[in-house]
């Protein structure tokens, strides 16, 4: 048995970078715990069965080393909601990168 | 409602290319059908008339001229809008990605247009094919053409409610754990899931990459196949896709159509085919098998006892993966972007955004997988998940040494009410039990209208399922099913689809 | 004090005195491949921003990734060169967290199944020794892109209001490779960490896989650092220390941080596990922002991309298109030249080796070439305070000089003045031979004219030479050279001044 608390649901929620709100928490928190109860029924399964992950029988599909037409400038910035400089332009960034 | 947007795609690609028709006669038909009747259906998310009518100028051209691209040459579909599309906006049905273009056209775009098809506008879904039964789309429900208080099941509604309305004579949709075939199990039509990795993924707004599957709809098994034959075959661009030819499945829906089926063993499987049905579902069914085996098949019973961890597998699974899938929709290159005031950081603008930007059925799936794939869960979760999924990969196997086809209803229940589930995810989540093995399994379905349930008088679906890269084996019993079907009633199917304009002004 | 205050550092041998380091590299590495790891993009520096993008390395919604066969061929020999074993069938994954210079914000790497694994490195050290390094796995994935952080003061992170990002960068693809930790190096761990990295370069640049130039981050390292009482084996906890851009900053990093870790272990503090940043200007590291939460990369197999099965024929084929390995080069060229171990040491040391068996490839001897590079050479790039291969002159230049000496065309005094021309940009020697009108006068009439005009301008000298004090020629030899403009070979003037006066002249 599951059992998401708001906390939890508060931590799921960080990691996946959504801004819920309070009465988000506890709506989420009562149907994650329902769900997780329903899908938490895998655990039958014994652990000597092998993971499958991926059903199409390929091995070794690669892609030549050749240069392919890369968009221009203005259509990879078009979708932007902000650009300057050729560059997408974001808010300030907090803590460097992995 | 004109006689056009009656004709079957096989019989418009017929009089186009015969010259009795014009492409842009039979286009602008559909077209001004769009405009008469999706006010009230809500099938479409975006409509390119011009862009349509150029299109099917320019086959009619190039018809005029001598050259035929291909066997639907000058016929219009209908795309669901979670494939990119250089020339419409591509909006997976959610506020986040409302209004984006994309810079590309999908794979099976790209071969719509070379074989000379008519794209005529993109098709509400649930949010990122999140759902049964459309009510997840940002943009409103989708009403089911045969009963407008009723949903047309999900997540390819728009492109199952637009099929079945006549607004289009085929259309893609999208299959990842039922998608296709449950909304053309609730609207009358064939829905075809392909075999994992013989459709293109390319320009597919990913769901659940392991899953999903581009597939057709068609109000019948000919047409379904021939759109099938169109946007199948090996992509480099998507290196999931099988370098195999793809299945005969044109030439088997019309072998099928001769109507014998002979020496073709069909089970029945019994963990989807019993109390778990509706009375009504279940008596279509039956009566459907009946069918099978007066056309010379041999029926027998198999147990696929895994099919029972499906829903939870596929539970855990699509979420995870939906987790990751979606993390890029994150407001810094494309999209929604809320809450930058200047003084905010990229995490704050991000979660804002995407708390703002995506509907509570997406948040749902994102912190089940994120959870599922956290490191104190991913052994017990998404790990189990995955050996689940070995389990009724041996379950098909076992079944089809035995069996050619396995069948069973589509979806439990006929077209529910609007509103009736959407409080009870997990009740929405068991109604995809049949549709969800094939998809953990790679393998290929279809499902195939089966006659109305005598309990509300909507239609039942019959899915047949084939091994991976044996869709042609569904394809042959599902057009021997079909001829049979319409020729003991004395009316095809697809002419029974009530007209929603009607419905509307009941 | 509070303890987010670093503790004055202490040496590297006072730290080995309670305490033994263990260390942990991890070194990314740019490979050179024509296109992207996952889309047919080019793979180049310093293109203009945003120009070589598609919709998969932008991430764009319905894009899916394609591996480059090359960079899987090229991950593949550097395991083979590391002595690595390559994994019978292994496959992608995706590394899950949120940054704005990843666009999918997740990374398609490889976690429990990396392509080669269990391999090592045996690290020469500056007193002739080796260091074997044991690796633990090398696996591909992909770069991030560039940020451009916008409105604070510095162009830093911190105190910035918006930052700008470039994507060319994002997809390219990258190895890392991950040692095991290293233990028992003690006060050497320093060393044996850049020589680790030295030596590392060395064998990636000689499989040609990658350009392997820290300053511009096609060679990246991370340094983890921990110590442990000394008679201790359970490690303390480490530090991961970043942007460590050249190979005299990861010894000083993990000085650093030796340092660093033993002042907060002696003054009664704990050690966070965190990541940090090496200042190139300070010699020290700082601490990063604190994680709000443990992280949580959730990996999970890469649906979109199929396991990669090496075929033993394949592997068998990069083996044999190895090339000789650093070590194995030293060995040979070490047996091949009669060198001692003291004498391969100094030119490895002075980073001469390669040059001097390029040079000696060209064509010239082993002994000249040896003594062009660790003599005149070095002191030139000492002088202009570069690394002896950053300077302006090609093996094939030196042996080109070194032809012209033996050919009599240029004095060992003229040829230095072609290698300065050489390395002020005025040529090939020949061109700077030319140009600066530098071959040796060897026309004897010329020259033979020369000693009579200055016989005749100096006849004191000249009597003097006729009375036997042959001593006295110098003068007439400097007279000649001056006149030759030091063209000539003064030892030929020398016995054509005693010809000349023995004749009468």
């Amino acid at each position: 048995m599951s059992d998401i608390t708001r906390a939890d649901v508060a931590h799921l929620a960080r990691l996946a970078r959504l801004a819920v709100t309070d009465d988000e928490l506890d709506v989420f928190s009562g149907q994650l715990d329902a769900i997780l109860d329903t899908v938490g029924r895998v655990s039958d399964i014994p652990d000597d069965v092998p993971p499958t992950t991926h059903v199409a029988p390929l091995t070794n599909v690669l892609r030549p080393d050749e240069p392919a037409p890369s968009l221009t400038r203005e259509a990879a910035l078009a979708g932007a909601p902000e650009a300057e400089e050729g560059r997408f332009r974001v808010p300030r960034i907090l803590g460097e990168s992995q | 409602m004109s006689e056009l947007t009656r004709l079957s795609a096989a019989e418009i690609a017929r009089r186009v290319q015969a010259r009795e028709l014009s492409s842009v006669e039979v286009t602008r038909a559909h077209l001004d059908r769009i405009e008469a009747v999706d006010g009230s259906l809500n099938a479409f998310l975006h409509v390119d008339r011009d862009g349509a009518l150029a299109a099917a100028a320019a086959v009619d051209d190039e018809i005029a001229a001598g050259t035929v691209r291909g066997p639907l040459a000058g016929v219009p579909v209908a795309v669901k809008d979670n494939m990119a599309t250089a020339d419409m906006p591509t909006t997976c049905a959610s506020r986040i990605l409302e209004g984006w273009r994309p810079p590309y056209d999908a794979t099976v775009v790209t071969r719509l247009r070379e074989g000379g098809l008519v794209p005529l506008g993109k098709t509400n879904l649930d949010e990122f094919a999140m759902g049964g039964s459309n009510e997840n789309s940002a943009f409103g429900a989708v009403r089911n053409p045969w009963d407008a208080s009723r949903v047309s099941g999900g997540s390819s509604g728009g492109s199952a409610a637009a099929t079945a309305a006549g607004e289009a004579p085929l259309a893609l949709g999208s299959d990842t754990g039922g998608s296709i075939r449950q909304p053309g199990a609730f609207t009358g039509l064939v829905g075809v899931k392909p075999t994992y990795g013989t459709v293109s993924r390319y320009g597919l707004v990913a769901f659940s990459s392991s899953l999903d599957q581009i597939g057709t709809f068609g109000r019948s098994v000919l047409d379904a196949a021939m759109l099938h034959e169109v946007i199948g075959g090996h992509d480099p661009a998507d290196q999931t896709s099988i370098d195999a030819p793809l299945p005969p499945v044109v030439e088997a829906a019309l072998a099928g159509a001769r109507g014998d089926l002979a020496g073709v063993r069909v089970g029945v499987v019994s963990e989807l085919s019993g109390e778990g049905n509706q009375p009504g579902v279940l008596t279509a069914f039956t009566d459907a098998v009946r069918v099978l085996s007066d056309l010379g098949a041999e029926v027998v019973e198999v147990s696929c006892p895994s099919f029972t961890y499906s829903v939870p597998a596929y539970y855990l699974i699509a979420p995870s993966e939906a987790s990751s899938n979606l993390a890029r929709f994150d407001a810094m290159r494309y999209g929604l972007r809320v809450g930058d005031d200047g003084t905010r950081s990229t995490d704050e603008v991000m979660s804002l955004t995407r708390e703002t930007g995506f509907g509570p059925e997406v948040k749902r799936r994102i912190m089940i997988g994120t959870h599922a794939l956290s490191a104190g869960s991913y052994d017990a979760l998404y790990g189990k998940a995955q050996k689940a999924r070995t389990l009724i990969v041996r379950d098909f196997a076992a079944a089809f040494e035995d069996c050619d086809v396995l069948v069973s209803p589509t979806v439990p229940t006929t077209a529910f009410p609007i509103g009736d589930r959407v409080d009870d995810p997990v009740a929405m989540y068991l109604a995809d039990l049949c549709t969800i093995p094939a998809n953990l399994a790679g393998n290929a379905g279809i499902s195939v209208p089966c006659g109305l349930s005598a309990d509300d008088g909507l239609p039942v679906g019959l899915q047949v399922m084939a091994p991976a890269l044996a869709d042609d084996r569904a394809y042959r019993v599902a057009a021997a099913y079909e001829l049979a079907r319409d020729t003991s009633s004395g009316t095809p199917f697809a002419a029974t689809i009530p007209d929603p304009v009607v419905l509307e002004n009941a | 004090m509070t303890s987010t205050v670093d503790a004055a550092p202490y040496t590297v041998e006072e730290v080995c005195e309670r305490f033994d380091p263990v260390m942990g590299l991890e070194v990314h590495v740019e490979l050179n491949t024509a296109t992207k790891m996952f889309c047919g993009c080019r793979n180049e520096f310093g293109a203009e921003p945003n120009t070589h993008v598609c919709p998969v390395c932008l991430g764009l919604p319905g894009s899916l990734p394609r591996v480059n066969a090359r960079a899987v061929e090229s991950a593949v020999r550097i395991g083979l060169a590391l002595d690595c074993q390559v994994r019978e069938r292994s496959g992608f994954a995706r590394k899950n967290y949120f940054y704005p210079d990843m666009p999918k914000n997740f990374q398609i790497s490889q976690y429990d199944d990396p392509i080669v694994f269990d391999g090592h490195l045996d690290v020469p050290l500056d007193d002739g020794t080796t260091w074997r390094v044991e690796i633990e796995r090398a696996h591909m994935e992909e770069d991030t892109g560039k940020s451009l952080h916008m409105g604070g003061a510095t162009g830093r992170i911190h105190g910035a209001s918006y930052s700008l990002l470039d994507y060319n960068r994002a997809g390219v693809p990258l190895i890392e490779i991950v040692t095991r930790p290293i233990v028992g190096a003690g006060v050497r761990a320093p060393e044996i960490a850049r020589a680790y990295v030295s030596a590392l370069r060395d064998v990636i640049k000689g499989l040609g896989v990658s350009d392997v130039r820290m300053d511009q981050g096609s060679m990246r390292c991370d340094a983890n650092v921990s110590l442990m009482p000394r008679g201790t084996t359970e490690f303390g906890t480490r530090t991961e220390t970043k942007n460590v851009n050249s190979l005299r900053s990861v010894e000083r990093a993990v000085r650093y941080e030796m340092g660093r870790h033993a002042g907060v272990l002696l003054s009664g503090g704990t050690i966070t596990q965190e990541t940090r940043h090496f200042d190139e200007q300070s010699g020290t590291t700082s601490a990063g922002r604190p994680k709000e939460t443990f992280a949580d990369y959730r990996f999970f197999p890469e649906p979109d991309l199929v396991p990669i099965v090496p075929s033993t024929a394949w592997i068998d084929e990069l083996r044999s298109g190895l090339p000789e390995r650093p070590w194995e080069r030293r060995a040979r060229i070490q047996t091949e030249w009669g060198l001692s171990d003291e004498e391969l040491r100094d030119l490895v040391n002075a980073g001469a080796l390669d040059l001097v068996a390029d040079t000696v490839e060209a064509g010239a001897p082993a002994e000249s070439a040896r003594s062009w590079w660790v003599s005149y050479l070095t002191q030139q790039a000492n002088t202009a305070g570069v690394e002896l291969a950053e300077l302006a002159i090609t093996p094939a230049d030196v042996a080109r000089v070194i032809a012209l000496v033996a050919e009599g065309t240029l004095t060992n005094k003229l040829a230095r003045q072609v290698v300065d021309g050489v390395l002020a940009g005025e040529g090939a020697p020949d061109e700077v031979v030319a140009g600066r009108g530098l071959a040796v006068v060897s026309d004897d009439s010329a020259l033979t004219a020369a000693v009579d005009e200055a016989l005749a301008a100096q006849p004191a000298v000249a009597e003097k030479i006729r009375a036997g004090k042959t001593k006295a020629a110098g003068a007439i030899v400097g007279a000649v050279m001056k006149a030759t403009r030091g063209q000539a070979d003064a030892a030929r003037v020398q016995s054509l001044v005693l010809e000349r006066v023995a004749a009468g002249g």
